[in-house]
């Protein structure tokens, strides 16, 4: 049984990451597509709290930082001033959640000097500003193409199992097929055949669709599944005798009974969707430039000697671990939940 | 051998399934490989029309699916615009290296698995358990493409293993013993990647059936006559617990071969998985149908392997079968 301590500590950790990518203009210092082509590939900021007479500052500070003059791409911090972090700084224009126009930033260092906590790309944009508004691209289309496949898979799921005969053995038959087929390779396979040039909202919903029909199968089974055994209970019977339609009884007694399920399996698709999105990205088969996703901001660790040189471009990927990580401590704790309440 | 015989119609069943859902998808999609062409000003529309007319693009999707399983009992599967070869004298090499590549995966995840899981499902609750718990949810959700890129990122940062490709360039001039050599070091670190991204969900199937056979009655029984503890746990309690991982073995194969397909790509390993971006990007619409059916057929394959051994290991089943 998992403690109920760390079942919260996933839900809060889930929770504020979500908050920290809906309002990503608000948390970042940046704005995620401007470029400082005079910092390619800065290392991660660092924030002091002793200054170079040894005193101690419980307001951190930053350098800034400025390319060395003798290397390429390598940069040391310069110690003259110390910019100390502000918070609730005013900053690039941005809407909040996509909707009012705000300038505020939650935190941020006085110019010339900024601050670039998972460092910058080859383009000098902030990384962690990007990882935050590539989070709404990519958490966006993972929970959008789950909510598509959880809503196919109830459906075909719920109509198979509740009148049966050949519908369900057809939906059975249908959905066996989609599942022996390995769904990477369906992916791969499908993207092929779609247009490779679209404007980048067409690409994200054609990405959602693929990858939430592809999916249906699964959660199609295991609704069906609940569907049968909970229409042949007694008081299903009993209520069917007392004159209660189908889609009554559906509605009032059957499909209550696969919420459970059906949040362990949203649990379970989102990271898994998420990491379908990054993948196809990855390979640019999805949104591509200047867009950020985490598998765009992956992809130029291609690059073999940006993979080898800038150990900080790996920071998207631990975005995209923390999410999976909370999401599926989530689903084992719905998991264990089901099980120990149905036995 | 009649259920076998049955099995094996059915999996032909889903593969013929498979590839009419391939083909009917491939017709929704607008444009083609030639469409890109349009762009060129040299080629006049009616080049195309006339490639179109040569490749049978223009024909209805079912003459077009007909022709394409004609090809496929012919053993060419379809013929690739990029490449102007078939498409089986492309995929012939590549299944090969995927096969090898996933196969090694496979036994070397079950080799750790089996022991590792039986092990810590003796401790539940202990140290180890926890370890290996807290360890394998960080696995699952780094998943291959993290993994693979850090497992790159320390073999070309230690200079220890060659990275990319699946031989050294003069590989043959090279003698058997530094062939062989070479082939290993080129292998580590797709294997390793493939390996450690499907070992969590291994150990952690293993750990589930075992914490819930140990806590039988039979179990209780065995130990309470005095089997000894390794006995106890390999000799009882694994066999009572092989169906569920038998299946399992069955399922995993999908997830192995997507997880391949990445390793693949971004380790350049010559497998499936390259070739299918490639023409993905090219639209080589052959191309990409072989290789979905080709995995397809390894899919198959592994779950009528995983239904021969289920008959094989359970008694019960055999019992049944000749029942029928």
């Amino acid at each position: 049984m998992m403690a109920r301590h760390k079942i919260l500590a996933a839900v809060v950790l889930l929770v504020t990451l979500h908050l920290a990518i809906l309002f990503a203009g608000f948390v970042a210092p940046a704005d995620p597509v401007v470029q400082n082509r005079d910092f390619p590939f800065a290392p991660p900021t660092r924030l002091h709290f002793v200054d170079l007479r040894g005193h101690l500052h419980l307001r951190p500070f930053v350098y800034q930082w400025t390319p060395r003059p003798d290397a390429f791409n390598e940069y040391e911090e310069s110690r003259d001033r110390e910019y100390p972090l502000q918070f609730f700084v005013s900053g690039a224009a941005y809407r909040v959640a996509g909707l009012v126009p705000s300038r505020v930033h939650l935190f941020g260092v006085d110019a010339p000097a900024q601050i670039f906590l998972a460092g910058t790309d080859s383009y000098g944009r902030d990384q962690f500003s990007r990882i935050l508004s590539g989070g709404q691209i990519s958490v966006a289309a993972g929970i959008l193409a789950t909510l598509i496949s959880l809503v196919l898979g109830t459906l075909i799921g719920g109509v198979a199992g509740f009148w049966g005969k050949w519908i369900d053995e057809s939906a059975m038959r249908f959905a066996e097929l989609f599942m022996v087929l390995p769904w990477l390779y369906v992916l791969f396979g499908v993207r092929a055949f779609l247009p490779l040039h679209l404007s980048s909202v067409q690409t994200f919903l054609l990405l959602i669709a693929v990858i939430g029909t592809i999916g249906w199968a699964r959660p199609a089974r295991l609704i069906r599944g609940i569907v049968l055994s909970a229409k042949n209970q007694n008081y299903v019977a009993a209520s069917r005798g007392f004159g209660a339609s189908n889609v009554y009884l559906l509605r009032r007694h059957v499909l209550p009974q696969t919420y459970g399920v059906l949040l362990t399996q949203a649990a379970l698709l989102v990271p898994q969707y998420v990491l379908a999105e990054v993948t196809l990205s990855f390979f640019g088969l999805g949104l591509s430039e200047p867009t950020p996703s985490w598998g765009g901001l992956l992809a130029t660790l291609q690059q073999y000697n940006v993979l080898v040189s800038y150990w900080w471009m790996f920071a998207p990927a631990v975005a995209l671990a923390v999410v999976s990580l909370g999401y599926l401590s989530v689903a084992n704790a719905f998991h264990e939940r089901l099980q120990s309440s149905s036995s | 051998m009649k259920y076998l015989f049955r099995r094996t119609v059915h999996g032909i069943l889903l593969l013929i399934g498979a590839s009419i859902l391939c083909f009917l998808f491939s017709d929704l999609a607008p444009g083609s490989f030639f469409d890109e062409m349009k762009l060129n000003p040299q080629i006049s529309s009616s080049t195309i029309a006339a490639l179109r007319a040569q490749y049978g693009l223009d024909r209805p999707l079912p003459v077009r699916y007909g022709s394409w399983v004609r090809s496929a009992f012919r053993g060419e599967f379809g013929y690739s615009f990029a490449y102007n070869t078939s498409v089986r004298s492309l995929l012939v090499l590549r299944v090969r290296n995927t096969l090898f590549l996933t196969s090694l995966a496979t036994i070397l995840a079950w080799l750790i698995a089996v022991p590792l899981g039986v092990w810590i499902a003796s401790h539940p609750g202990k140290w180890v358990d926890r370890i290996c718990m807290g360890a394998t949810s960080l696995l699952i959700s780094l998943s291959e493409l993290v993994l693979v890129l850090g497992l790159i990122y320390f073999a070309v940062r230690t200079h220890a293993l060659p990275v990319g490709g699946m031989a050294s360039t003069g590989f043959d001039r090279l003698s058997v013993l530094a062939k062989v050599w070479d082939l290993t070091a080129h292998l580590i670190v797709p294997a390793a990647a493939l390996t450690l991204a499907s070992l969590p969900i291994l150990v952690r199937h293993v750990r589930a059936c075992l914490v819930e056979i140990l806590g039988t009655p039979f179990i209780e029984s065995a130990r309470a006559h005095g089997v000894g503890r390794a006995r106890l746990l390999f000799r009882h309690a694994l066999p009572a617990a092989a169906n569920p991982l038998i299946s399992l073995f069955g399922l995993s194969v999908g997830g192995l071969l997507s997880g391949s397909l990445l390793v693949e790509v971004i380790t350049g390993w010559p497998g499936l998985g390259p070739l299918l971006l490639e023409s993905s990007m090219s639209r080589d619409l052959y191309v990409v149908v072989g290789i979905v059916m080709a995995s397809t057929v390894f899919m198959i394959c592994g779950n009528l392997l995983a239904d021969v051994m289920l008959v094989a290991v359970d008694p019960r089943l055999r019992a049944d079968l000749r029942a029928e």
